[in-house]
Order: C-alpha cells, then sequence, then structure tokens
C-alpha cells in the first residue's frame, strides 16, 4: 500500500503531462492549420487545409478532456484550485475551440454565401484557443500571480503558444500538401520560426526571473550541468528547423517532415524542463502531488483502466492515421 | 455562501448541460439507425439505404460536432462551477469520468474520422466496423455519465472519512439502485428523439415534394421505430417511478404536487402548486389514481411535501415539468401508432397532408421531453448535489458574481446563435437531400449507384 500510494500519484502526474504533450503536438497542428486559414491563395486551398485535419481534430481534441480528466481523476483537489484560478481564460479557450470545432461543418453546409464567415470563426476560432492556452500556461508557472508583471509573462506566452501552433500547423502541410499551398507552407514555417525560437529564448529567461522555486531548481551546481542539454539540443532543433524551412530543395527531396518533427522535439525538451521545474509540485509552492492526490484504491481503481485502455487507444489511433497517411488531396468534407 | 453566485452558477450549469444534452440525444441513436442503414444496402444493396445513410451522415456529423465541443465545456465546468463536488466526491466520480474518457470518448472521436472519410480507403468491412465502433462509443459514453448520475441521485458502495467519500463497492457504485431505471430510460429517450428528428425531417420533404425512395425507407424506419419504442418507455418510465419513490420520495410528492400525506391520493392532471399556501391552485384531479400509479393499491399511502420540511425541491417546476414529459410521451404514442396504422395502406409520399405537417411539427418533441425529463430529475434532487448526503451549497466555488454572471451571457449568446445555426443548417441540408452526393460516394460506388439509378427510373 505505501508502495502504491508514493508510486501512482508520481504515475498519473507523468501520464497528465503526457497527456498534455500530446494535446499539444496533436491539436497544436490543427489550431496551427486553422490560424493559417486565411493565408491561403483560394477557397479550394482552404477547403483543402481543412480536410487535411478533418478526420484527426476530434481524436486530438479529447487528449485535452484526457489530461483535464486525469486532474480531475487522480489529484481532485488540485482540479479545483487551478480551474477556478484559471476561470476566465477558460471560459475564453472553450469558446474558441467551440467556434473552431463547429466551424468545420458549418462552412461546408451552411452554403456558399456563409462560408467565408466561417471560414472567419474557424480562424478566429483557432487563435483564441491557442492564446488562451498559453496565457493559462503562464498562469500556472506563476502560480496564478496577479499584477502587471505577470499579465506580461502570461501575454508572452500566449504569443510564443501561437507561433508553436503556426509551425506545427505549417510542418503538417508540409506533409499534407503538395505544389504550391507545400511550397506556401514552407514559408509560413519559415516566418514562424523567428517568433518561436524567440518566445523559446524568452521563456526560458523570464521563467526563472518571475519563479524563484524555479530558479533555485536550475541554477544549482552540479544539476546546472546536467540539466545543460536541453537547451543545447532545444538550440540544434531550431537550427534544424530554421535550416530546412528555408531550402525547398530538402523538401522536394522528401525531408519535409524534418520540419515537424524539430518542432516536436523541441516541445518534448520543453515539456522535461518543465516538469523539472515544477517536481514535486503540481501547483507550484502550494501544493505536491501527493497532498492533491485521490484515495489510493480509487488510483488503483483507473490505473488497472488506464494500463488496459490507453494501449488500445495508441493501437488504433496509429490505425487511422495510417488510413489517412499521404497526401490530403482526396478527402473531401462533402459529408 | 453567496447566494447570487450560486444561483447564477447553477443556472450556468443548467443552460450548458441542457445545450450539450440536445446532440447527444440525437447521435446515440442515430450512430445506430446509421449502422441499419448501412447493413440494409449491404443485404439489399438498393441505391436508397446508401442514400439515407449519405443523407443521415452529414446531419450526424454535425450534430456529433455540437456534441462535442459542448462536451468539451462540460468536462471543465465540474471544476469551475463545482469544485467541492470534486473534493468531496472525487474517489468515486472521478474513476467513473475516467472511464468515460477512455472507453468511449477516444473510440468514437478516433472512429468517427474512418466513418465519414474512410469510404475508398478502407473495405466495406472496415467501414462498418468503424460505424458499429462509433456507435457503441456514444452508448459507452451514456452509460458511464448516467452511472456517475444515477450515483448522485441514490449513491451507494461508499463510506464517508473526514468528510470525503471513499469507494467500498464499486459494482454498487456503477450499479447504484436507480441506474438500470435512468440507463434503459435514456436510451429509449435517445431513439425517440432521433425516429422523430427524422420522420419530421422525412415529413417536411415530402410535403415539399423532394423526396425520394431514400426519404421513405428512412421516414418507415423511423416510424416503426418510434412506433415500437414508445409503448417500452411508458412501461419504463412507470417503473423508474416507482424506484423514485422508494428512494426519493420528496421529488415524487414535487411530481404528484402531493403536499399532504393521504392514502388513496388523487392525480392531479391539472393545477398550480403554490408555495405560499402549499396547496395547487386550480387544481383538476382524478381521485384515487396517483395512489394507484404509485402503491399499485387505490387506498395505499402515499408521502407529501409536508413531510419533508425545508428538505424538498422546488414544486411548481418538477410538477410541470413531468406533465410536459408524460404529455408529449402521449402524444408520441398517438401520432406514431396512427402513422403506422396509415402505413400499412398507403406510402409515405401519400399519407394525409395534417398528418405530415403534424410529424414536422414534432421534429424537436423528443428534445422537448428529453429536457422536461432532466429537469424532473434534477431539479427534483434539489437541495442535494449527492441525494440526501451533500448539498450544492456546500460544494459551489466562490466566484463573485460579476464573473458568473459574464461568462453566462457568453455561453448564452454563443449557444443562442449555434442552435438557430444548427436548425437553419438542418433545415438547408434537407432541402437538397442529393446535393453533394456525387462527391462524397467513393468513386467505385458512384458508378453504381448511378446506373442504379438509371435501372430506376
Ligand atoms: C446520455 C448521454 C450523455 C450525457 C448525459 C452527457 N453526455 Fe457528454 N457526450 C455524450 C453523451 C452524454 C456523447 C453521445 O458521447 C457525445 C455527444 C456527441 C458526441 O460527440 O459524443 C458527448 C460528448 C462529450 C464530450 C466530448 C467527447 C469527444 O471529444 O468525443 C465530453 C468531454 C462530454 N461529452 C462530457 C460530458 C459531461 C462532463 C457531462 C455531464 C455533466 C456529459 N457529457 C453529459
Ligand atoms: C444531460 C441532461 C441533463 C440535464 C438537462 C440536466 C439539468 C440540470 C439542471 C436543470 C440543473 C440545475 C438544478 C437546479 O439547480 O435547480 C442541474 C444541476 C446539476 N447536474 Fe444536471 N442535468 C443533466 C445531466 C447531468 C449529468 C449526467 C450529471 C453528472 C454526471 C449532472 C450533474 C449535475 C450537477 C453536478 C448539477 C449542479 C448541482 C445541482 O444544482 O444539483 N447532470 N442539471
Ligand atoms: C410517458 C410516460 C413517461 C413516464 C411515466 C416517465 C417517467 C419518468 C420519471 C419518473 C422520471 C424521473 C426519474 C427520477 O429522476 O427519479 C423521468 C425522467 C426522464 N424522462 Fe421520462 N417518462 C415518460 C416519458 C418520457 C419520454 C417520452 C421521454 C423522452 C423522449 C422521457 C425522457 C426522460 C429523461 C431524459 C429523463 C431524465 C433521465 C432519467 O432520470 O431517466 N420520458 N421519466
Amino acid at each position: 500500500m505505501d508502495f502504491l500510494s508514493t508510486a501512482l500519484p508520481l504515475f498519473f502526474m507523468a501520464a497528465m503531462g503526457l497527456a498534455m504533450l500530446a494535446y499539444v503536438v496533436l491539436d497544436g497542428y490543427d489550431l496551427g492549420v486553422g490560424m493559417l486559414l486565411p493565408r491561403a491563395a483560394n477557397d479550394d486551398e482552404k477547403d483543402l487545409m481543412v480536410a487535411s485535419i478533418g478526420p484527426f481534430w476530434d481524436a486530438n481534441e479529447t487528449w485535452l478532456v484526457l489530461g483535464v480528466g486525469i486532474l480531475l481523476i487522480a489529484f481532485p483537489q488540485a482540479h479545483g484550485l487551478v480551474l477556478t484560478s484559471l476561470y476566465l481564460p477558460v471560459a475564453v479557450m472553450l469558446l474558441g475551440l467551440t467556434l473552431r470545432g463547429v466551424a468545420f461543418d458549418f462552412r461546408m453546409k451552411a452554403g456558399d454565401a456563409k462560408k467565408p464567415f466561417w471560414n472567419t470563426m474557424f480562424t478566429a476560432g483557432s487563435f483564441i484557443a491557442a492564446a488562451s492556452q498559453g496565457w493559462m500556461l503562464g498562469s500556472y508557472i506563476t502560480s496564478f500571480s496577479d499584477g502587471a508583471f505577470a499579465y506580461a509573462f502570461n501575454l508572452l506566452i500566449a504569443l510564443a503558444v501561437c507561433a508553436t501552433y503556426t509551425l506545427l500547423g505549417a510542418g503538417w502541410l508540409i506533409m499534407k500538401a503538395e505544389g504550391d499551398l507545400q511550397l506556401r507552407a514552407l514559408a509560413w514555417a519559415r516566418k514562424a520560426t523567428i517568433p518561436f525560437a524567440l518566445g523559446i529564448a524568452a521563456i526560458s529567461i523570464a521563467t526563472p526571473v518571475v519563479s524563484e522555486t524555479i530558479f533555485n531548481k536550475w541554477f544549482k551546481l552540479p544539476d546546472f550541468f546536467a540539466l545543460m542539454p536541453i537547451p543545447m539540443v532545444t538550440a540544434a532543433a531550431v537550427a534544424a528547423l530554421w535550416h530546412v524551412s528555408g531550402r525547398k530543395s530538402i523538401m522536394q527531396a522528401g525531408y519535409g517532415w524534418i520540419v515537424f518533427a524539430a518542432t516536436v522535439l523541441v516541445l518534448v525538451l520543453a515539456s522535461l524542463g518543465l516538469a523539472f521545474s515544477i517536481y514535486p509540485y503540481i501547483v507550484i509552492d502550494r501544493l505536491n502531488v501527493w497532498e492533491a492526490a485521490s484515495a489510493t484504491d480509487s488510483l488503483v481503481i483507473i490505473f488497472i483502466g488506464t494500463a488496459i485502455t490507453l494501449p488500445t487507444i495508441i493501437v488504433y489511433t496509429v490505425f487511422v492515421y495510417r488510413v489517412f497517411w499521404g497526401k490530403a488531396k482526396d478527402l473531401s468534407y462533402g459529408v | 455562501m453567496d447566494e447570487t453566485s450560486l444561483l447564477l452558477a447553477r443556472m450556468q450549469f443548467a443552460a450548458n448541460i441542457t445545450f450539450h444534452i440536445l446532440f447527444p440525444t440525437v447521435t446515440i441513436a442515430l450512430g445506430w439507425m446509421l449502422l441499419f442503414f448501412r447493413l440494409r444496402f449491404k443485404a439489399t444493396r438498393d441505391a436508397k439505404w446508401e442514400e439515407a445513410y449519405y443523407f443521415w451522415t452529414k446531419v450526424f456529423a454535425l450534430t456529433f460536432a455540437l456534441g462535442v465541443v459542448s462536451g468539451i465545456t462540460m468536462s471543465f465546468q465540474f471544476g469551475t462551477n463545482w469544485p467541492g463536488f470534486m473534493e468531496k466526491a472525487g474517489n468515486i466520480a472521478g474513476p467513473l469520468l475516467g472511464y468515460e474518457v477512455l472507453t468511449a470518448f477516444f473510440l468514437e472521436a478516433t472512429f468517427l474520422g474512418i466513418m465519414l472519410f474512410g469510404r475508398g480507403r478502407v473495405s466495406e468491412r472496415t467501414h462498418l466496423i468503424a460505424t458499429f465502433l462509433v456507435a457503441f462509443g456514444t452508448t459507452m459514453s451514456a452509460f458511464w455519465i448516467l452511472s456517475l448520475n444515477s450515483w448522485m441521485q441514490t449513491p451507494a458502495g461508499y463510506e464517508i472519512i473526514n468528510g470525503k467519500f471513499h469507494a467500498t463497492d464499486w459494482f454498487a457504485i456503477v450499479f447504484n439502485p436507480s441506474f438500470p431505471y435512468r440507463f434503459t430510460h435514456m436510451l429509449i429517450a435517445s431513439g425517440l428523439t432521433m425516429s422523430f428528428v427524422v420522420a419530421g425531417v422525412s415529413a417536411w420533404q415530402i410535403l415539399k415534394k423532394i423526396d425520394t425512395p431514400a426519404t421513405a425507407a428512412a421516414f418507415k424506419a423511423a416510424i416503426v421505430a418510434a412506433a415500437v419504442l414508445i409503448p417500452i418507455q411508458i412501461v419504463v418510465g412507470d417503473m423508474h417511478g416507482l424506484n423514485t419513490l422508494k428512494h426519493q420520495p420528496a421529488k415524487i410528492a414535487a411530481m404528484e404536487g402531493l403536499w399532504n400525506t393521504e392514502k388513496g391520493a388523487p392525480l392531479v392532471l391539472f393545477g398550480i402548486p403554490d408555495k405560499e399556501t402549499r396547496s395547487n391552485l386550480y387544481a383538476i384531479e382524478i381521485p384515487k389514481l396517483a395512489s394507484l400509479i404509485l402503491t399499485h393499491d387505490p387506498d395505499g399511502e402515499v408521502k407529501g411535501i409536508n413531510e419533508f420540511e425545508g428538505k424538498h425541491p422546488p414544486v411548481l417546476q418538477v410538477f410541470w415539468a413531468f406533465r410536459l414529459m408524460v404529455g408529449t410521451g402521449m402524444l408520441m404514442l398517438l401520432v406514431s401508432w396512427v402513422t403506422l396504422v396509415y402505413l400499412r395502406k398507403r406510402t409515405p409520399a401519400t399519407l394525409p397532408k395534417p398528418l405530415l405537417y403534424v410529424l414536422s411539427g414534432m421534429v424537436f418533441a423528443g428534445w422537448l421531453a428529453t429536457v422536461s425529463g432532466w429537469y424532473v430529475s434534477e431539479i427534483g434532487r434539489q437541495p442535494y448535489i449527492v441525494y440526501g448526503v451533500v448539498t450544492v451549497a456546500e460544494t459551489a466555488a466562490k466566484h463573485a458574481p460579476a464573473l458568473i454572471g459574464l461568462t453566462f451571457v457568453g455561453y448564452l449568446l454563443l449557444y443562442t446563435f449555434l442552435l438557430i445555426a444548427y436548425v437553419l443548417v438542418v433545415k438547408r441540408l434537407a432541402e437538397r437531400p442529393n446535393r453533394g452526393q456525387a462527391l462524397t460516394l467513393p468513386v467505385h460506388m458512384r458508378a453504381r449507384a448511378q446506373s442504379q439509378a438509371q435501372a430506376g427510373d
């Protein structure tokens, strides 16, 4: 029992982190495509962009439900604290996700006259969702502090998240599109790389400044040196991004996926860094994972369920990605 | 606890879940209906079944999208509005919600992609399985969430340690006393809602003379489903009521509008329950009938609201919501059976016009009955959030009223807008039943559908 009550909260903390990371990567490219929509050359290109994410967005969004679900299931104390503190940004995000989610269908079914309106809703919804998620992340890192300084920090992260999703969206389109659209996606990726890299740098500097706890963790010898690989690999990944997104020839040689992969690598490293920063807290400086956890009996019940269903979910998710592998040209959103 | 905040939080939660349930009630059963269309097509190779499938898949996709986005909102609402609920009951509510995500949400969301876009990319069999898994997923989702809701109505299998619920028996929790009734009643409610949507839209297409053989096929399937389901629903509803009498007598007293405990209690058909005088104004009653229905004995004793001083729900809302549900159910019985009798002699296109008008008028009758039913259940459970154990007021978040009010207005505006858009788009789809069909059919089926259409001319 004692082992379980120590280990299970850690397991669920890790599972929650993974679910959130999966969400950021997966819904990130959807939302990114949404934000890029106005840049498409014509209506057909817009349809194609939306079609490229059509079969996936719903399942992608479900990772958010799982992430929040684990918070609620495994850490009910933290769930209440986090969600009441983030009341307004959560409501704003839900507004964004709602507009984006319904726009998939409405833009095709409401008639040609209303299509531009729903395209706008699609983009606006994607942008609102991305920005409010960034704001919440910032707010979470500062333990929900108020004040101009904290708000500036949240705003910075909101912008960085928008840039990240745009980059993921461009990387996705490089893989799913052909011809003109693919070339344009490469150019979008290059443009998005700049705010993305600046954002990562700014966050790395700002986070230890706003949070003393995090400062003390990173700038302590010898940990400082042990942690160096994280920023170094991140820098290398950003360099790769810059290199590939500037060269048509690499993409045309079939290595366009590097853009997406390098972005994902940066996100994985950022998550590791964040996990290191906050461990063992679930709400920084206020509540650690064990204080926040549910009763061990309840955790065991969900652990069993998770151990059986999560691998199954991964298997059928892979199956669906394989079914829709390749270029997006012949998917229609007619239904 | 601030009264205004509490009231606003409840209104907000009620508005959001009411908006959400509109879409699941349609999709849960429509998924199975689509599977039926698909299987009929496989068995007969008659193009009308395939056309019906494609048309209703469009409606399904739209409805599903609205169900998903409003559901995402719901999954945050527990935390934002009732943090105290999760803190107290998290050990029980958590696993049930978790199993819903793991066994239902991922399943339906993932295979929906194949169902909508997979034709031509996967075999007919895989596509059929995907359609099945989507329908199955929506039903599983109803299973878990209704298990939780029923547990909140009739809690079982728990103990309370330091003010928090701890599970002692998971089987008793999942299959708590009211769960079998609520789950069955809700699934049938979904079947009825879907049937009247399909029948109503089809009737309207017939009236507008834009019907095809697919319209007639879908119409008949829907009428038969409705006619079969409604008597079962009435019986299940009655059993549900008896179960409620056992566990939540105050709710039954409010539903029946009985103020005083009586032997041989009358059935109040109409009346305006008045909390000042604690009696019904303008009441029309049938002697002894309530006792007969509830105790199966004309002189049986039924407890009145006054027995539950201070711990009973508001009577007016529960009383009227119950009548709205049962009234709609009776209307459904009448209309579906009359139509069924006509269909023995006539085709859908030659049904009497007034009947077609009634059916298209009842297109959303299921929504009315379902939402009223939920109001009976939920308002009838007040003032508790976990019946008899925890009150709502203990669990509410302490937000400023202005904050809740602001988001509440935001949700209302958004939902009104989306609901109007939904109804208009379904209408638009119905006006162009075949529009875009050539686009959506996969290549190998397009040729076949065309040749069959020519053969049919
Ligand atoms: C009786 C059925 C029923 C009821 C009472 C509820 N739901 Fe629901 N919900 C469904 C039946 C359903 C469904 C049929 O599974 C949906 C509707 C359409 C859809 O896409 O799935 C759905 C979707 C849905 C989703 C999106 C799932 C996805 O991404 O696919 C979430 C997060 C929730 N719901 C959450 C809730 C919560 C927190 C509820 C209660 C407070 C709730 N639902 C009540
Ligand atoms: C889907 C159809 C449902 C409808 C239409 C519905 C409707 C309502 C309404 C009208 C209220 C407010 C009652 C009042 O304050 O007077 C309410 C409250 C509530 N319901 Fe539901 N409900 C539904 C399903 C559920 C489910 C499935 C759950 C949980 C699993 C749930 C949990 C709650 C909670 C936590 C509250 C707030 C506390 C309270 O006021 O009792 N509801 N609901
Ligand atoms: C006509 C006879 C009917 C009877 C006697 C009946 C009975 C009941 C009762 C007693 C409840 C309250 C249960 C409780 O919370 O304790 C209820 C709830 C409900 N009813 Fe009905 N009902 C009938 C028809 C319908 C119809 C036609 C629909 C929808 C198409 C419907 C949908 C619902 C729903 C969704 C609920 C809330 C969920 C639940 O508690 O099961 N009912 N019904």
